[in-house]
């Protein structure tokens, strides 16, 4: 499925916004784009599972705050840095 | 066990400084004679990097503690001192917590410290919240030291969230025993200096004689805030800190902290954050103090700033101040933003809060601000490309 990727992501993808993921969860589809570049999902996802607090996830268009949210093939995520501080 | 340590001679070469600001990193390289400097950077750009650190046993590598404000942190790895960087493959994290159990979530790394050099590739991070973590593999992987970051006694002698400076509580001051690889110390912001004799498996606290004034009792076990902790790498039993109540120094095996600041002058205090050592002499020291008075606003005394000096190991304290500011100049300078280098006379550094940097070729007689307008500096560290 199509995974849109924020700016500060992009040194991960090879500046590419938009990257291609597999897998039956939300989770399954960040340790993808883990696997292809490496280092990516930790600066996302904490060691407790949680998204960190300035990312946001969208699929289709609704924020999802769950890794276990299931997800399919023409599913469209959509990742977000919520920008705050000086 | 002996006291001292062979002494290395007085590095001659140029000198860099590693500068970690809250913006990126940056290099400054300064002629063999340390009276011009060159800028160079920044290098990671709007990240929070914390501390960046060369690797002495091949001069060549640098490890950068690194967040972007809003993604999670990382350390990224330089093996051509600073060209191209890779982050590392593992980065330090607490493990993940059993179902339905709260884990610990690693803020960032705040703190590195290579290995001996009877132990290649191996470094260790200490982190915000209290965590240690260790590489063997030259920063590429990391590792939870467990002896520590889950002794049952961490919660009580750390305290809370509350506790804790206000970037957060953090590990600092990573020392290693140059005469034993396995013995370790760290301070804790708050928590205390803590100390292993087994490469991080067991900990004891190492706080006797040192104040705590914003706990019941003044003198606790643990619960203390070290801001900085400095080991004289060729006197290894005598240690200094900068502490919230003041400036100490312990002389071991005498395991008590002897507060050396009460020589200080009263209206100046000895509130700090930085301790810096000289690299020969284990009697002489620098601080830089700051006004820690009613709401502590951790600027320089008066409006004054000042390098003070000690060559006596604290028994005396001389002013550092020629070519600062006389006046309404309300520095601060952060507990890693201070270091020395290993010239003959030894050159010092500082850097501030709002983004000067500041050296003295000849051990604080005389000042220049060789840098201004850089982000807020988190740290400084003083290196030689020769010895």
């Amino acid at each position: 499925m199509k995974v849109l990727i924020p700016t500060p992501l992009r040194s991960y993808t090879g500046e590419r916004h938009e990257v291609e993921a597999t897998g039956p969860t939300l989770g399954a589809i960040l340790e993808d784009l883990d696997r292809r570049f490496p280092g990516m999902r930790f600066r996302m996802i904490d060691e407790q599972d949680a998204i960190r607090r300035h990312i946001r996830i969208f699929v289709n268009g609704d924020q999802v705050r769950s890794l276990r949210t299931p997800l399919r093939a023409a599913d469209e995520v959509l990742i977000v840095q919520a920008l705050s501080g000086g | 066990m002996t006291t001292k340590v062979s002494a290395p001679g007085a590095a001659t070469g140029p000198v860099r400084l590693l500068v970690a600001t809250r913006k990126g990193a940056f290099i400054l390289k300064s002629d063999p004679a340390r009276r011009s400097w060159k800028t160079t950077g920044p290098k990671f750009l709007g990240h929070a990097a914390h501390h960046c650190v060369l690797d002495p046993r091949d001069r060549r590598t640098l490890l950068l503690a690194a967040r972007t404000g809003h993604l999670g942190p990382t350390v990224f790895r330089s093996l051509d001192m600073g060209r191209t960087w890779k982050e590392a493959a593992r980065p330090p994290a607490f493990p993940k917590a059993a179902e339905g159990q709260k884990g610990r979530v690693l803020d960032h790394v705040f703190w590195l410290t290579p290995g001996l050099a009877s132990e290649p590739g191996a470094w260790y991070a200490g982190s915000s919240p209290q965590g240690l973590f260790r590489s063997e593999d030259g920063g590429v992987s990391w590792a939870p030291v467990s002896g520590l970051n889950d002794h049952p006694m961490l919660a009580k002698w750390t305290g809370g969230e509350q506790d804790g400076t206000p970037d957060g509580p953090k590990l600092h001051s990573v020392l290693i025993d140059p005469r034993d690889a396995r013995h370790l110390y760290v301070g804790m912001s708050s928590g205390g200096v803590f100390e292993s004799r087994d490469q991080g498996k067991n900990w004891q606290p190492l706080n006797a004689g040192c104040l705590a004034d914003f706990l019941p009792t003044p003198y606790p076990e643990y619960g203390q805030d070290p801001h900085c902790v400095r080991l004289h790498p060729l006197a290894p039993d005598i240690l200094y800190q900068q502490n919230h109540c003041g400036i100490y120094r312990m002389a071991r095996p005498e395991d008590r902290w002897v507060r050396i600041g009460a020589s200080m002058p009263k209206k100046v205090g000895d509130i700090g954050f930085p301790m810096v050592l000289h690299p020969r002499d284990p009697d002489t020291a620098w601080t830089f103090p700051m006004d820690g008075g009613t709401v502590w606003p951790r600027t320089s005394p008066g409006g004054r700033p000042a390098v003070y000096g000690t060559r006596n190991a604290g028994r005396t304290w001389q002013r550092l101040a020629a070519g600062l500011p006389a006046g309404q100049a309300w520095l601060t300078v952060k507990r890693q933003a201070m270091c020395a280098d290993l010239h003959n006379p030894v050159g010092i550094y500082f850097g501030t809060t709002n983004g000067e940097i500041w050296a003295s070729r000849n051990e604080g007689a005389k000042w220049a601000c060789i840098v201004r307008h850089l982000p807020h500096v988190y740290a400084v560290e003083a290196v030689e490309l020769r010895a």
